[in-house]
């Protein structure tokens, strides 16, 4: 039994049951694929996480923030300034007890290039309803390209517990049809891509 | 070098007492100290219970029924408790019972035992204390730059120290052991499942040590700034390679439990205990799991490391969960349970609260905890759950269905062995590991199925009405963690059917005295089958290959329907 010591002193030495044989060889060559898959996603998949970053201080990444909602800035929402970034461009998203900011207004198709950190606590950027879940750290500067494949209302959501607030932490990305039909052809190359 | 030069002056007398129904000599220095860590662990487990109930029912929300700052204090402290406390102290008694009694010697130095257990019971009282002042509410993680007050962490720290002594105790019992030639050949299979626990132990114990007194440090001023990344890396060497203890310490009692309920056998000893080395090698890396959604990791590192080298530890598992019931599917046979191809399961003994309890522990480990663990941990498969509450879903699969169920069945053999009183109330005891495992199994799913949805983790208003911009979830998403609070209180009820037959029958069950006849019999061909032991003869497991068949389509589906939500997302590199 399992709690007595093995019968036969050299148990190393006794054969493998066949049942015992095959579940390995089937567990180990399914450990096998799961990996090679993940490694493939990197060449076949459009979600792979970025791993650009860089070191900032929390200050100089709240001056960047700013001056890039001064400049981009096209209406205002509840008092937190709305701003269009240009296609293909930079777009800053700060994390802070308690919101995002500034609310974005992004094209549908478009690439751009998500600036995130936080100035103060660790946050957790979850961009709802498409579920998109990613760690946000003070002092780290993440970039990440990002393309919207929906249009609509989306929510940003914290969830990573940053204090009392945590719950009030929100922001909002707008994403709007693009205005082009080219803007429908880079996506189907990107898709191809 | 003899054992005593080992482990220094110590007394090589012992009180021993012979079980009369396993035959085992059990050294009473080592029953106390069983039967010590035992109770503290149902303790810890009546408190932390308690709160995973309070925070099941605040998000509940037609219930919603703490405060936020009491949400999140509670949610702190029921980290704490269940998931350190309540599970370590049981290990504890585990690492005793596998060493002293399974192997029939005397136990190492018990007089360091009770200054483990001392330590750990302050540890766990200062981390309570502050957590309960209210100003250390910063979850079980406490990740950086969030403070928690010093003695939060100085409880910890001690705590993992008094842990640390106990697993010392286990090697020098096994020396011990080995020493005196209590034993033949090698180590009992479970002995060495305990083995591999207490060395993972011992690696997370280390890593635990190596971020929190910096963290203790930091948090009176001595050090300025803890790097929030580095943090994580290694409190999750602690905090992830923590619950592969668990995972090796109630697989050991999975063996355990049919070896005295059904007389299993392992069907290969070296099978078995190659699943158990994988994780010793394996299993460390899992602190990877907690950075797939992080800044500036490099690819090829999340990998390697989250795959646990290739999922070799995922494949210990896996042999596991085919070795566990086809064991006791051989054993059922030979017990004449041979028609069809599940009579040995149904004829199984169901009605033995400790084999209903060990049975649903594997199978909800291995299809809820399992499964979704190895997803969640999948490189590109993180982002979509990464912090939602599919992640306490998927832990409360392992930890709740898997380990603490298991803990509990064991619980039933240790009662009449151990602590040698008869189980009182066997009516209770015997529903008792089926409410609460329906109870576990589904706040696990539901919580899955919320955060799949988006529901963010420690998150007190999922309808973020103080919030100035708003976002509504789906009404299925509200559902969910309806759903979710209903099975926490059915875990609840098993929780509290559990506390109170364990405490009625420490201090009130009759005395077990020679010649009792056990409410719930052991094995009864235990003497026979223990003088006739090793491993079975090329059996027929039909059952078990159609379990386990079912078992791989239920992971190969639910991972592919996973990367097809993937692949849905926004485009993003």
């Amino acid at each position: 039994m399992a709690v007595t010591p093995p019968e036969r002193r050299i148990w190393w030495n006794e054969p493998i049951e066949r049942v015992e044989l095959v579940w390995i060889v089937i567990a180990f060559l399914w450990g096998l694929f799961m990996f090679v898959f993940m490694i493939a996603w990197h060449f076949i998949g459009q979600q792979n996480l970025s791993k650009e970053a860089y070191r900032i201080q929390p200050s100089a990444y709240e001056a960047k923030v700013d001056e890039f909602a001064k400049k981009n800035q096209v209406r205002e929402e509840a008092g937190i300034p709305v701003v269009k970034a240009k296609p293909g461009g930079d777009v800053y998203l700060l994390g802070r007890l308690w919101q995002w900011w500034p609310i974005l207004e992004l094209e549908k198709g478009q690439s751009y290039r998500i600036h995130l950190s936080s100035i103060d606590w660790q946050h957790g950027f979850s961009l709802q309803p498409t579920n998109i879940n990613i760690q946000v750290h003070p002092g780290l500067e993440h970039v990440i390209s990002l393309t919207p494949t929906q249009s609509g209302e989306f929510g940003i959501v914290c969830n990573e517990f940053c204090g009392i607030g945590h719950h009030t932490m929100t922001g909002k990305i707008y994403v709007t049809e693009p205005k082009k039909a080219e803007a429908e052809q880079r996506l189907a190359e990107g898709d191809k891509r | 070098m003899t054992a005593e030069t080992v482990i220094g002056a110590v007394p090589a007398k012992a009180e021993f007492r012979t079980c009369q129904y396993t035959g085992l000599k059990v050294d009473v220095a080592a029953q106390k100290l069983i039967i010590a860590n035992a109770v503290a662990a149902v303790v810890f487990l009546a408190i932390g219970g308690l709160m995973g109930l309070l925070v099941a029912l605040t998000r509940w929300p037609a219930v919603h029924l703490l405060p936020a700052d009491w949400f999140y204090l509670i949610l702190t402290g029921h980290g704490a408790n269940v998931l350190l406390f309540w599970i370590i102290f049981f290990e504890i008694a585990v690492l005793y019972f596998a060493s002293a009694v399974l192997l029939n010697s005397r136990l190492a130095a018990p007089k360091l035992g009770w200054l483990a257990f001392v330590l750990m019971i302050v540890g766990a009282l200062a981390t309570n204390v502050a957590v309960l002042q209210g100003d250390s509410s910063v979850m079980f993680t406490s990740y950086p730059p969030m403070k928690a007050q010093p003695h939060f962490y100085l409880g910890l720290i001690l705590f993992a120290v008094g842990a640390l002594i106990g697993c010392i105790l286990f090697f020098a019992t096994l020396v011990i052991a080995k020493e005196e030639g209590t034993y033949e050949g090698s180590i009992p299979l479970v002995t060495f499942g305990a083995l591999t626990a207490a060395i993972i132990a011992i690696f997370t114990i280390a890593s635990g040590a190596i971020i929190l007194i910096p963290t203790w440090l930091w948090s009176l001023g001595f050090i300025s700034d803890i790097d929030p990344l580095m943090y994580k890396v290694v409190w999750w060497g602690m905090g992830h390679s923590s619950q592969q203890i668990n995972v090796s310490a109630h697989v050991s009692l999975w063996y355990l439990t049919a070896a005295l309920l059904v007389g299993a056998k392992p069907l290969s000893e070296k099978v078995s205990r190659v699943a158990f080395f994988m994780y010793i090698l394996f299993l460390q890396l899992a602190s990877a799991h907690h950075l797939l959604a992080e800044p500036g990791m490099d690819a090829s590192w999340k990998i390697v490391n989250t795959s646990y080298m290739m999922y070799l530890a995922v494949m210990g598992s896996m042999v596991h969960g085919l070795t566990v019931p086809g064991a006791i599917e051989a054993a059922q046979r030979r017990n004449g349970f041979n028609r069809g191809m599940f009579e040995w399961l149904r004829k199984a003994p169901w009605g033995h609260p400790a084999f209903s309890g060990m049975f649903l522990s594997l199978v909800f480990f291995g299809f809820i905890g399992g499964i979704s663990g190895v997803v969640l941990g999948t490189e590109q498969l993180n982002v979509l759950m990464h912090n939602t509450i599919y992640v306490p879903g998927h832990f409360h699969g392992t930890v709740v269905a898997g380990t603490t169920l298991a803990f509990m069945g064991a619980t039933y053999i240790v009662l009449p062995l151990i602590f040698q009183r008869e189980i009182v109330w066997p009516k209770l005891a015997k529903i008792q590991p089926y409410v609460f495992g329906i109870g576990a199994a589904g706040i696990s799913l539901f919580m899955m199925g919320a955060g799949t949805l988006g529901v963010a983790r420690r998150h007190w208003d999922m309808t973020f009405s103080d919030a100035s911009l708003g976002f509504a979830h789906s009404a299925g998403a509200f559902l969910m963690m309806g759903l979710n609070g209903v099975f926490a209180v059915l875990a609840a009820i098993g929780g509290i059917i559990f506390v109170l037959v364990v405490v009625g029958t420490a201090l009130f069950g009759q005395k077990i005295t020679s010649g009792h006849k056990l409410t719930f019999p052991l094995f009864s061909g235990g003497g026979a089958i223990a003088s006739h032991y090793g491993s079975e003869k090329s059996p027929k497991l039909p059952g078990t290959i159609v379990l386990v068949s079912i078992f791989f389509v239920c992971f190969v589906l639910y991972y592919f329907i996973n990367w097809k939500y993937l692949s849905e997302l926004w485009l993003f590199r």
